[in-house]
């Protein structure tokens, strides 16, 4: 699987955009969270999929490093998803 | 005889000899070595990558050719060649012992650190089945005492299996010594291991709470010192403890187990005249490993002060001048030697590659510098960020001159490197 085509769904408030990171290794599903975060307004839910077992680390680390709140990490099959909350 | 028992590098007479008298076998001509003469086109090394592994010391390598010549024979062997291998044995099991505070008899040798830490945790586990299966560990002990753990608690030696018990660590990677107190207080447990410090971030553990604890439970405590020992000084808070000669500058080939008599332990390995390392060890490496443990004692004092201070100096300025780094590590209880730090949005790999490029031999913690793709475990469970990540272990004899010119060349070459991930702004 290549690529991380961000968006699949609105950012506030409903779902979450989706960060699909699936494939990639470190640090990269860090950076396409981070290009998706980018001018997103406080409060938006971004949830990313990654199946490198950095992620699980460091996606807590940035969004701490941020200012941006974990919301939710779960793992289904070797695919993590953690969504972040933009702003504090 | 020439070489002798305890103080060997002062006693010995130092024989003359170099790389240059020795005929290079075909061997080493395929490999990437960089010639011990600089040139103007071979740019000096700078190591700064010492954990585990450092630059050999001069007179431990002295000594080890010196033993190559009077240490060859096996030490078992009742003749005068193996009577003078193992009275050079004795010497450096006795030196040793006196630098660890131990008695001679319980000091025994390996051929490497991790050997000695899986068989400690293994043959303690099996010496104490009948009062419990439970390995208690902290979360950043090394790989190898946590995967000699998982494998204990799950061996058929009772009809009951254990658990391994890991202890959580604090943002700077420190354990809980209440909670590590009360984990190995429970009912059922074989053993608790806690590391003096920590080789991947230098913080300090609270050894001697944790052994004051263990010894109101009963409850064996092995101190793995191979991050310490050679660097600060041990102090008697543990029934085994192991250290690591390379990390104090010994060639490699040897690693040390201290066992205190009163522990209970079990082979799960076959019976051998050297019962707890079977086949015992190469008497060159162990007479080397004694003499750079000496050595690093008496320069202790000097090297101690000058690395505390570069070690300050590195966090502070890759702080300031790198941006988007986090700098890991208790910043006072530490080593007075290691330091790391991550840098958000850098690849491990292409920054180790980078600094290698530039002349710099460096650590990293990174899932992507090793060949496992999980990062650091340390890391991960002082909740650090674990990519982008730079570990510096500074050998003994550092130069003030070498760490500055790493951290002027460190911002540049982080930036390289986000620049191939096109992270800017981010």
């Amino acid at each position: 699987m290549t690529g991380a085509g961000p968006v699949t769904a609105a950012g506030t408030c409903g779902d979450p955009l989706v960060v699909d990171a699936r494939g990639l290794r470190c640090p990269l599903p860090v950076v396409e969270l981070a290009r998706a975060a980018r001018g997103a307004p406080d409060g938006t839910l971004l949830t990313v999929l990654a199946t490198d077992p950095a992620a699980r680390h460091d996606v807590p680390a940035w969004a701490r490093l941020r200012g941006h709140a974990v919301v939710a990490c779960l793992e289904d099959d070797g695919t993590w998803r953690i969504t972040v909350r933009t702003g504090s | 005889m020439r070489a002798a028992l305890p103080g060997v590098a002062r006693r010995t007479s130092v024989g003359h000899v170099t790389s240059d008298d020795a005929a290079h076998p075909g061997i080493l001509e395929n490999a990437p070595v960089t010639r011990a003469t600089p040139t103007h086109t071979t740019p000096t090394r700078v190591v700064l990558d010492a954990g585990g592994r450092a630059p050999v010391d001069p007179a431990a390598r002295t000594a080890l050719l010196e033993a190559l010549d009077l240490g060859w024979a096996d030490p078992r062997r009742l003749h005068a060649e193996g009577r003078r291998a193992r009275a050079l044995l004795d010497g450096a099991r006795e030196a040793i012992a006196a630098q660890a505070g131990a008695r001679t008899a319980d000091v025994r040798l390996s051929a490497h650190h991790t050997t000695a830490l899986h068989a400690a945790v293994r043959a303690v586990a099996r010496g104490r089945r009948r009062v419990g299966r439970d390995v208690v560990v902290s979360a950043v002990e090394r790989a190898a005492v946590l995967h000699a753990a998982d494998y204990a608690v799950a061996q058929p030696w009772t009809a009951d299996r254990g658990r391994r018990v890991t202890v959580p660590v604090d943002a700077v990677g420190r354990v809980d010594g209440e909670a590590m107190a009360a984990a190995l207080a429970a009912p059922g447990v074989a053993l608790a291991a806690l590391q003096h410090a920590n080789g991947e971030v230098g913080t300090v553990q609270p050894v001697a709470r944790v052994h004051e604890a263990a010894r109101a439970a009963g409850v064996p405590l092995l101190v793995d010192a191979g991050a310490s020992a050679g660097h600060v000084p041990i102090d008697a808070a543990w029934d085994l403890l192991a250290l690591d000669p390379p990390d104090w500058g010994a060639p490699a080939g040897v690693g040390v187990l201290v066992v205190r008599p009163q522990v209970r332990w079990m082979p799960d390995w076959p019976e051998d005249e050297d019962d707890w390392f079977p086949g015992g060890v190469s008497v060159p490496a162990a007479l080397a490993a004694a003499v750079a443990l000496e050595r690093a004692a008496a320069r202790r004092a000097e090297t101690d002060a000058r690395r505390r201070g570069l070690v300050d100096r590195v966090r502070t300025t890759v702080a300031a001048t790198v941006p988007d780094v986090e700098v890991v590590g208790d910043p006072s209880g530490r080593l007075p030697h290691v330091v790391t730090f991550s840098c958000l949005y850098v690849d491990g790999e292409a920054l180790v590659t980078e600094l290698d490029r530039l002349g710099f031999a460096i650590g990293s913690g990174s899932a992507c510098t090793s060949s496992a793709l999980e990062p650091s475990h340390v890391l991960a469970a002082m909740g650090a960020l674990t990519h982008g990540n730079v570990r510096l272990a500074l050998p003994a004899d550092v130069a003030e001159a070498d760490v500055e010119r790493f951290l002027a060349a460190l911002p540049q070459a982080v930036a390289r490197v986000r620049d191939l991930l096109g992270v800017h702004g981010l």
